[in-house]
């Protein structure tokens, strides 16, 4: 068996042909991939993920005409690049890329919850009663990933920085489609990726040190064929793949210039959307971006203030960025969180100008991909409480992220204990539906 | 020739039915047992197994210092009364159970901590296991004051057949895929009156008996072929649990012998362990019925099934398997290698380093902490946890499944563990580094130290001058320190039980 082949069964890419004689490490088979209904337009998903929830008023769906009660300080949007849309005054950036990406503001579930919410938005499946689907990175990486001829060294499945934790992202897949969390902070030098970089430690030490190991490592020296030391060794041989191979040189951001990383912000989350470049010009499929701090309660208007800024550079140099490189076309950027936010500032105490989850109307945003820019698709009422047109729920967003990767909808997920699972709802569950946008596609 | 410092060349307990069984069967297929195992491999093995937890230097020191023939019955008995036996169990048994504040099972943090409290106590006082059934089976009342009521709260669906689901798993160890439409229709008719409802407290919830519900139109079909009568003034579920908890049911006590089997020998006689159907028979049938059969008549005591496999030689074997015939392995002819439970590890880490770790939930809101330095095998809740649990392959306990937990090796871990910051740093601040560093003695003291506190056992003569020979050459003695502790965590025998 091929060096390649043993890092891409190890490191969460399907095929597990190497274990299968083994009964104490053995996992389940994954499925060849179904092929594509129709050619992939995108290869790669970077997904901005608002945890917390961000505000639709405070962002892409700004109401000024509905009085400080619901904008609060926020009273002049600014005019975009495309005629007639209008987002919040503090993204100047994003409104000079606004002919590049598509607002969603008809985006809807009903549900209030982080957990729940979250558990909707990241997999396209309503709760269910006893199966826990799989988030889309880890279906992307499932049909995307090394089955699919993903053959790169970094993982097919990225977290920057820190993984949700709100769910089991995996779900039933099983945790080797977990993603790759990288912990450290893109926005230090060096990168420290937790595993790969380890700061102060010379090639030099690192291959002296595993030498030791393998010196001290009496019981596996006494019988290396044995099925779980086997599998121990090969996980060892892949992950120095890593730490001695490219893996340390990807994530070092000082191969781009001062000025270009100026421009993504030096914040932790501009740092992680160039990183997101990066990878994607690497071929890996998907990207999860955790942007923590949404869920603002208390001090939403001080935080926005501080937040939307950053936010911004990150998000509006990434699809400048993407498009220079020529890498927009085939790359979906996908902004959004779990739900948007009361849309009447909660003045009253104890949260003095905050803002609440809300499930029932908010908007996210999508990019690149095939994906057409400059449409706005729904929309709320004056207030920005109910949808007023075109209702999108996450069963349409996600189906519609998968079409463009040339993912079949329709297909089976391999489920451990062999329930019926499928890429999206079907028909028969009767889900309400706004269809999938393809409008913009 | 037994092998240094793994093995023995002799037997510390005398043969028992479980060994003449395994042995047999093993010599029917031309298969030989492995040898037995070494004082310091047992030492380490049974506390790893029956508490989650390593020894320490001292406790090693005194088992193999001590000369009394029964000392392997001894220290297990010692075992079962330490307050980490309950952790440990607890922690398996809230796998099960799915005892999680939040999603998807959202039994909500105060009713998951009083949860897993009552399955904790009912482990440290060793209440019977048939008690233990009836009482989650029949419970009624607030899931904040009778935390028994929670088993019916901790599944995602409450229809009756999902609730007639979630008990065939944890007590017959049959999935709900196994039954026929009819026979799972049958057994929902127990769970059909299963009432809720809640309070003016927050998130307080009462399950009950609901007598506005239907009553059962007649006697119902068992799977067993009993037709059980459900009189409609009692609650069906205490009928149930009366036709569960019977010496002749065929379900109850088998699956909890074979759970017992598969926690201590990593494969169940059924395999796997919670998957009990006719076209899925017993490796070892005889066995599994002496199990049952003991676990009966010792008044489902679970410790006494614990005690009856670790004192038997088949569980005293090592772990290196004679030949490689990967049968061997599977009839249980050697102990099997198996990567530490995430929360174990961890622990384990800490517990050498000196070093503490924080958990907290961040969901449901109002966030839950638990002090610095608590243990993971002893979190009460499956939404409380660390990237560290996660990456290593915690359960979510989302299904219920003995299979949720992942104790497979992965690349992502190993890198982990060779080069993360978080292992890196425990290593630096380790008090026994300190401790070697302080003392600039024999190099012998620093490699016994080392072995012992890392391995839990002392270091054979080739490590010695193993060590002897990377302090000799080194110019920064504590480099070289933290290199050999660095090494000896990613040694195969400590990530592993073996």
């Amino acid at each position: 068996m091929s060096r390649r082949r043993v890092i891409q069964c190890a490191l969460g890419g399907s095929a597990s042909v190497l274990l299968s004689n083994q009964p104490l490490f053995a996992e389940t088979a994954a499925p060849a991939a179904t092929p594509p209904p129709r050619p992939a337009r995108a290869k790669s998903v970077i997904q901005i993920w608002l945890w917390g929830g961000p505000c639709h008023l405070d962002t892409f769906d700004p109401k000024p005409e509905a009085g400080t009660d619901y904008c609060g300080p926020f009273g002049k949007p600014l005019e975009t690049k495309v005629a007639g849309i209008r987002i919040n005054e503090l993204l100047p950036v994003l409104a000079s890329q606004a002919d590049k990406f598509s607002i969603l503001r008809g985006m809807t579930h009903g549900i209030n919850a982080h957990e729940t919410a979250s558990y909707v938005m990241q997999t396209g499946h309503p709760e269910g009663d006893r199966i826990v689907y799989p988030s889309v990175g880890a279906v992307v990486s499932l049909f995307k990933g090394r089955a699919a001829g993903y053959q790169g060294q970094i993982p097919p499945y990225i977290v920057l920085t820190e993984p949700q934790g709100r769910f089991s992202e995996a779900g039933f897949l099983g945790s080797r489609y977990k993603p790759f969390a990288t912990g450290g902070n893109p926005a230090k030098t060096p990168f420290a990726v937790e595993g790969i970089v380890a700061e102060g430690f010379s090639e030099e030490r690192q291959r002296a040190r595993r030498d030791l190991l393998h010196r001290m490592d009496t019981l596996a020296k006494d019988m290396p064929q044995h099925p779980a030391i086997a599998a121990m060794r090969r996980c060892e041989d892949d992950a120095y793949d890593l730490i001695l191979g490219n893996g340390a040189k990807t994530f070092d951001l000082n191969q781009e210039t001062p000025e270009l990383r100026d421009k993504y912000g030096r914040s932790t989350f501009g740092q992680s959307c160039l990183m997101a470049r990066r990878l994607v010009e690497l071929g890996v499929p998907y990207i999860t971006i955790n942007y923590k701090g949404w869920d603002t309660h208390k001090q939403h208007f001080q935080i926005m203030r501080r937040q939307l800024p950053e936010m911004d550079k990150g998000v509006g140099t990434l699809i400048e960025d993407l498009a220079s490189h020529g890498l927009l076309d085939s790359t979906i950027v996908w902004w959004g969180g779990e739900f948007g936010r009361t849309p009447k500032v909660q003045n009253e105490s104890p949260w003095n100008g905050g803002r609440s989850h809300y499930g029932k109307a908010f908007c996210s945003m999508v990019a690149g991909g095939g994906f057409k820019g400059g449409q706005v698709v729904g929309a709320t009422d004056a207030r920005g409480e109910e949808v007023a047109s075109r209702p999108i729920y996450p069963w349409d967003l996600v189906g519609s992220i998968y079409e463009l990767l040339g993912i079949d909808t329709e297909a089976t997920l391999p489920h451990p204990l062999g329930l019926t699972a499928r890429v999206m709802p079907g028909k028969e569950e009767k889900l309400k539906s706004g269809g999938r946008l393809h409008e913009i596609m | 020739m037994p092998r240094e410092p793994y093995e023995a060349s002799s037997f510390s307990v005398p043969p028992c039915r479980i060994d003449a069984i395994i042995f047999t069967r093993l010599a029917k297929d031309g298969l030989v047992p492995a040898l037995p195992c070494s004082d310091a491999v047992f030492v380490r093995r049974v506390f790893l197994d029956l508490i989650g937890t390593l020894p320490t230097g001292d406790e090693v020191a005194a088992f193999l210092s001590d000369k009394a023939s029964d000392k392997r019955n001894k220290l297990v008995d010692t075992l079962f009364k330490r307050d980490e036996f309950a952790d440990y169990w607890a922690m398996k048994w809230c796998d099960l159970l799915r005892v999680k504040a939040e999603f998807p099972v959202n039994l909500w943090p105060n009713p998951a901590q009083a949860y897993h409290r009552l399955v904790h106590t009912c482990l440290a006082d060793n209440l019977s296991m048939d008690r233990f059934a009836r009482g989650l089976l029949t419970a009624s009342g607030s899931n904040m004051r009778v935390p028994q009521a929670n088993f019916f709260r901790a599944v995602q669906s409450r229809e009756p057949r999902s609730l007639a689901a979630a008990v065939s798993l944890v007590f017959m160890g049959v999935r709900q895929d196994s039954w026929t439409p009819a026979e799972l229709d049958s057994l929902a008719v127990f769970f059909s009156r299963v009432g809720y409802k809640s309070t003016m407290e927050w998130k307080e919830e009462i399950v009950f008996f609901d007598e506005a519900k239907p009553a059962a139109k007649g006697p119902v079909n068992m799977p067993d072929g009993q037709l059980l009568p459900v009189p409609p003034e009692r609650d069906p579920r205490s009928v149930f649990a009366d036709w569960l908890i019977q010496p002749n049911n065929p379900w109850f006590a088998r699956n909890l012998a074979n759970r017992a089997w598969y926690w201590l020998l990593g494969r169940g006689l059924v395999h796997e362990p919670d998957d009990v159907r006719k076209n899925n028979p017993p490796s070892h049938p005889e066995l599994l019925a002496y199990l049952e059969k003991e676990f009966v008549s010792h008044g489902y005591d679970m410790r006494h099934l614990l005690r009856l496999i670790v004192n038997s030689r088949t569980y005293q074997l090592s772990c290196i398997p004679v030949g490689d015939n990967p049968r061997t392995l599977e009839l249980f002819g050697a102990y099997p290698i198996r990567r530490l439970d995430a929360e174990v590890l961890i622990d384990a880490i800490c517990a050498v380093t000196g070093t503490g770790e924080s958990y907290s939930s961040a969901i449901p809101e109002p966030f839950t902490f638990l002090p610095d330095g608590s243990r993971a095998i002893a979190l009460p809740d499956g939404s409380i946890s660390s990237s560290f649990l996660e990456l290593f392959g915690r359960p979510a306990r989302d299904s219920g499944f003995e299979s949720e937990r992942n104790s497979n090796p992965s690349a992502a871990q190993r890198l982990h563990f060779l080069n993360s910051s978080q292992i890196r740093s425990k290593i630096e601040k380790s008090s026994s580094l300190g401790k070697l560093l302080r003392n600039t003695g024999a190099p012998n003291n620093t490699a016994t130290q080392l072995y012992t506190d890392i391995l839990c056992r002392p270091p054979t003569e080739t490590e010695k001058s193993l060590v002897r020979e990377v302090l000799g050459a080194a110019t920064n003695r504590k480099e070289a320190l933290i290199d050999l502790t660095w090494a000896l965590f990613n040694t195969t025998e400590f990530l592993c039980r073996h």
